[in-house]
């Protein structure tokens, strides 16, 4: 991976936020209704990263999140499986083990996850370790210090560094958008991530507010599509926080699905980085079924 | 035209009467004169009769001026203005002599003259705040910043009364040159020579060649050319028909010509100067621009 | 990766029909004339259909004014303005006018649903746009009824008396707000023409006056044809003419008006350049494109229907458009995910498809989205020219419709003299990240509303007409007020 260089950043394209604002207020007008609704719902159970970063996380917390995984509502039949339960690098041995064989990924923060505020070596022992403990895909965050000082070349190197120590694991970059002030930082720190080889690009932590919102997630969409027009190579793309709700999961899919296309509706090319997400898209899928409004009661919380 | 001087014995030179188009003071294209007569009968000038080359070739020069006039500062607009007032001022004599051989009485001649120049001194005042007056922010419920702005219509006719000769023509001239628009002008058709004077001090005033054009001639010959131009953008007229001035509300419509008839306006009346006179040969430019970070 | 559970879609995700619900609109089958504050059938007895242009089916009869209703009209627009509307207190108005800002503002769901039955137009632009920006126009203009004084500096202010309006198929209620709330806020009475092929709105905004108790006589509604709206604009006791069409229809405006001294206010035709720098914001540029030329099927008088894309860009700018027509909805128009709906009439489809032949015909490469429009019903796809030049008809004549010309530039005088290079003033675009340019080009372009940065955006306090041939004189905001004042001052048209 030698021939990866960084780009000149100056020469990305600015980004209106006002046009931003309008265009993402279009996907919302969307109505999403019937069978498309029905197979947005299960389409976004299947793309969803259960998530639990918290300090106090322990074995049985996680043990609970990965049974949720694998168990979403079993009264619904025909429903998918989540993509993957994101834990810390300690968590990671847990959750491979509770996941066993269901085709559900472990994927781990690392890169001292969620500040990035540590040297380089920790960085990459935090994500070997993760790996080594059975992490299918790693979420590192960028040095976001050195991002805004315009140290660019660090972001990028680490970048590079990180991917490397990942071996055959996927490699999620966070970009913490909520710290970089703009949506031409965003569009910038996207295009330095994609060019140092990120397999996905991802809003959030979900430590910092803003966490994800669809001004953020359409620049970088757009950033996604212009690689691929130039490249012919894809990249996943991870919001990540403060998406809770069902109908604003289907509205980031009518944005990807008229930014990117079909090719990445499906969640080898797009993840929602989500804890409550899930219950309450089984809540409107059930509702879908039966036609009444459902409480929160008959939903597992774990 | 006058005779020998019975005190001097000497025959004084007489002026000639030439157009002014593009800073220049050719005589028309088509070689035509017209003798104009005081009340006596006696000739006291010949008159170029422009002809529509004339006229065409007026409009080319007034077009070719919009750019530079209408970008110039309001600053420098106003203060050509005053330039113009103020040699005005210093040839007064030579305009009370020019009414009065055209049949206005001396008392008259020397408040039109004043009037005049106290005209040209009020827009002056005006080229750098009409826009303020005449602008706009306006508060958008979107997330934009939002403004209106006048900017001159472009080039405009002139067809100036027949009295008062000078205060007449000076009165449409000045809102419409303050504003930034070029001028093709018909002078006064019975009463030229204080106008064509006129274009003296406009040529001696740092006025830029084409910002202003006159023309003498007929009204009858000349408007319909003028209203038809497709390179007109606005007309106003002062002296002519009640028909004329339809026709040429007619002629316009092939271009959307601003045709306005100010026909019977007392030029020495207190309203008939003002900021609204500007707006009358303005457009309204809106400009939005998005409001982010 | 993988996923325990795959979601093998067999096709690409497509969005399931999502109708309005038009079970509370009420229509009747027949309309009469809204005059003096009745209902009431022409003189002749004469109807038309108005068709809905998705299903080409007739919607209801409307009744064909001839001179003798339009007289009626006239007279009781002239009776009213005399003896109940300008008499009466300023403040008094304004509050009349607020009432009927406020009942469009609450039936706004039904207004929305007619104006996309009759027009065509997408519910989604009738739902969020048009009736929206018609309450909000009520309500700019009802405040400044108490406020005229305040106006215009120096000047008395008085109405001008009875105010003859006909208005376009394209916008039918917006339009009808864009006259009627500043002449009834000026202390003027109205009468109105809608077009033929969209009464309806304006039909059920009578029917809103009468509600809100407005007295009789203050609005007046005629329908009819381009006849009609002659003998509405030829009626001697008018004191104000506002129109708003083609620049053809505008010419003969004038003529008909010359001699009168009649004022007027013309919203006429348009041509508008939208420039796009190399340094713009590309993605945000694209929807400017797409929103300004395929927003109400490109029935828009200040769409941006010629692009100026900078060579260096033009590439990558023409490969994103596509991409982005590709995923515009084109269908019915009462489906709240349809982007471009039906266009407005069999007539004008035919005139969109002559042009696309006249385009095809100067050798213009022809492109069209991958959309697919409804078997029934007047549609025409987002559709592209490039490699045209200045010289082509496309590129010179409003075509009116979702065609779009693409040209290049190289230096910014040659967009800008591009740019200028029409009949047309009525608005521009420019797309480009650097201030001072903006500032350079939206002072350069000789057109009435430029968008910088953005496209298509309209707003009550916001003035709007062109320059040359696209009109004369202002709607909206602060300026148009003064298209129904009589300031006392100066030598305005």
């Amino acid at each position: 991976m030698t021939d990866l260089r960084l780009p000149d950043l100056s020469r990305v394209a600015p980004v209106d936020t006002v046009g931003v604002d309008e265009r993402c207020a279009r996907f919302r007008s969307r109505s999403i209704k019937k069978d498309a609704k029905i197979q947005g719902l299960k389409l976004t159970l299947s793309m969803i990263d259960l998530t639990t970063l918290e300090g106090a996380d322990t074995p049985g917390k996680v043990r609970q999140l990965c049974a949720k995984a694998q168990h979403l509502h079993d009264r619904l039949p025909d429903l998918p499986n989540v993509a993957a339960v994101c834990v810390y690098p300690t968590m990671v041995a847990v959750a491979r083990e509770a996941l066993g064989d269901s085709g559900i990924n472990v994927a781990s923060v690392s890169t001292a996850f969620p500040s990035g505020q540590a040297p380089l070596q920790v960085k990459l022992d935090d994500t070997r370790a993760a790996v080594d403990a059975g992490a299918d895909e790693i979420d590192m965050v960028i040095a976001r210090g050195a991002f805004l000082a315009g140290d660019y070349q660090t972001v990028f190197d680490e970048i590079v560094a990180v991917k490397q120590a990942c071996g055959d694991a996927h490699l999620k970059v966070i970009l913490e958008t909520g710290e970089l002030g703009s949506l031409d930082r965003v569009k910038q720190a996207s295009v330095l991530a994609i060019a140092a080889g990120a397999d996905f690009i991802k809003t959030s932590t979900g430590k910092i507010q803003p966490a994800a919102t669809m001004p953020v997630t359409l620049v970088m969409l757009q950033v996604i599509a212009d690689h691929f027009r130039k490249t012919g190579r894809m990249v996943g793309m991870k919001p990540a926080g403060g998406i809770s709700d069902a109908k604003l999961a289907l509205h980031y899919l009518v944005m990807v699905n008229e930014t990117l296309g079909p090719a990445w509706m499906n969640n080898t090319w797009f993840r929602f980085g989500a804890s409550s997400l899930a219950n309450d898209v089984l809540m409107q899928l059930v509702k879908q079924q039966t036609g009444h409004y459902q409480s929160a009661d008959y939903f597992s919380k774990d | 035209m006058s005779n020998t001087d019975a005190d001097t014995g000497r025959l004084p030179v007489a002026k000639t009467y030439k157009l002014y188009i593009g800073g220049k003071f050719p005589r028309t294209e088509s070689g035509r004169a017209n003798a104009l007569r005081n009340s006596a009968g006696d000739v006291i000038a010949n008159v170029c009769r422009a002809s529509r080359k004339d006229l065409r070739s007026a409009v080319v020069a007034a077009r070719a001026a919009s750019p530079g006039w209408s970008s110039a500062s309001a600053y420098l607009r106003g203060q050509i203005l005053y330039r113009i007032a103020e040699m005005l001022e210093g040839r007064a004599r030579q305009f009370h002599e020019e009414l009065e051989r055209e049949g206005v009485s001396a008392a008259v001649a020397v408040d039109e003259v004043s009037q005049t120049i106290d005209r040209l001194i009020h827009y002056a005042g005006w080229a750098d705040k009409y826009v303020q007056v005449l602008s706009s922010i306006n508060p958008v419920a979107s997330s934009h910043f939002n403004f209106s702005v006048p900017e001159p219509t472009g080039v405009v006719g002139i067809v100036a009364p027949s009295a008062p000769g000078l205060l007449g023509l000076v009165s449409m001239l000045a809102p419409v040159i303050a504003g930034g628009n070029c001028v093709v002008a018909l002078a006064p058709e019975r009463h030229p020579l204080s106008s064509m004077s006129f274009a003296e001090v406009l040529h001696a005033s740092d006025v830029p060649a084409g910002v202003v054009n006159l023309l003498t001639g007929q009204v009858e010959e000349l408007l319909p050319h003028l209203a038809k131009h497709m390179d007109v953008n606005g007309l106003l007229i002062a002296d002519a028909t009640a028909e004329q001035a339809a026709e040429a509300q007619r002629d316009g419509a092939e271009n959307i010509k601003r045709v306005i008839d100010v026909t019977g306006v007392d030029w020495s009346a207190a309203d008939a100067e003002g900021v609204y006179h500007i707006a009358s040969m303005q457009e309204t430019k809106t400009t939005w621009h998005p409001i982010a970070n | 990766m993988s996923s325990s559970n795959p979601l093998a879609f067999e096709q690409a995700w497509q969005y399931s029909p999502a109708p309005e619900s038009t079970d509370h609109i009420q229509l009747d089958e027949r309309y009469g004339l809204f005059i003096n504050g009745e209902f009431a059938p022409a003189d002749s007895g004469q109807t038309f259909a108005t068709i809905n242009p998705a299903t080409e089916k007739p919607l209801a009869q409307v009744a064909d004014a001839g001179e003798s209703d339009v007289d009626r009209a006239v007279t009781a627009a002239r009776e009213a303005y005399e003896n109940v509307w300008s008499p009466m207190p300023a403040a008094e108005r304004g509050k009349y006018i607020f009432r009927i800002a406020r009942a469009l503002a609450e039936r706004a769901r039904e207004f929305a649903v007619i104006e996309s039955l009759d027009g065509g137009k997408p519910i989604r632009e009738s739902r969020d746009i048009d009736i929206p920006l018609a309450s909000a126009h009520f309500f700019y203009y009802a405040g400044w009824a108490d406020k005229l004084d305040y106006a215009f500096a120096g000047c008395q202010p008085s109405p001008l008396g009875v105010a003859a309006q006909v208005i376009p198929w394209n916008f039918p209620l917006l339009m009808a707000a864009w006259k009627i709330a500043p002449a009834l806020a000026a202390g003027n009475t109205v009468v109105l023409k809608p077009a033929e092929t969209t009464p309806l709105t304006a039909l059920k905004l009578a029917e809103l006056c009468q509600d809100v108790g407005l007295p009789a006589g203050v609005v007046n509604i005629v329908t009819g044809d381009g006849d009609t709206g002659a003998a509405l604009l030829g009626h001697p006791g008018i004191d104000k003419v506002a129109f708003t069409g083609s620049t053809n229809v505008g010419r003969q405006i004038m003529r008909s008006l010359a001699g009168t001294g009649t004022p007027y206010t013309l919203e006429l035709g348009g041509k508008a350049a939208n420039i796009v720098f190399e340094d713009a914001p590309v993605d945000q540029a694209v929807e400017g494109i797409v929103n300004g030329i395929f927003f109400n099927q490109g029935h828009v008088c200040c769409a941006g229907s010629r692009l100026l894309v900078s060579e260096a860009i033009a590439e990558e700018l023409l490969e994103k458009l596509k991409a982005r027509i590709d995923t515009l909805i084109v269908g019915d128009p009462l489906d709240k995910n349809t982007d471009i709906g039906a266009i407005n009439s069999a007539a004008q489809l035919a005139r969109i498809e002559q042009y696309l032949d006249i385009g095809r015909g100067e050798g213009a490469d022809f492109w069209q989205g991958a959309n697919t429009p409804p078997e029934t019903g007047y549609y025409c796809r987002p559709t592209l020219f490039t490699n045209v030049a200045q010289s082509n008809r496309v590129v010179q004549e409003e075509i009116f419709g979702p065609v779009l010309t693409v040209q290049t530039f190289r230096t910014f005088n040659e967009a800008r003299d591009k740019a200028n290079n029409t009949p047309y003033g009525l608005s521009g675009g420019v797309w480009t990240d650097k201030g001072a340019r903006i500032f350079k080009m939206t002072s350069e372009l000789r057109a009435g509303v430029v968008w910088a940065n953005t496209f298509n955006k309209f707003d009550p306090t916001s003035p709007f007409g062109g320059y040359k041939e696209s009109g004369v004189g202002r709607e909206g905001g602060l300026h148009g007020l003064a298209a129904y004042l009589d300031l006392g001052r100066g030598m305005q048209s």
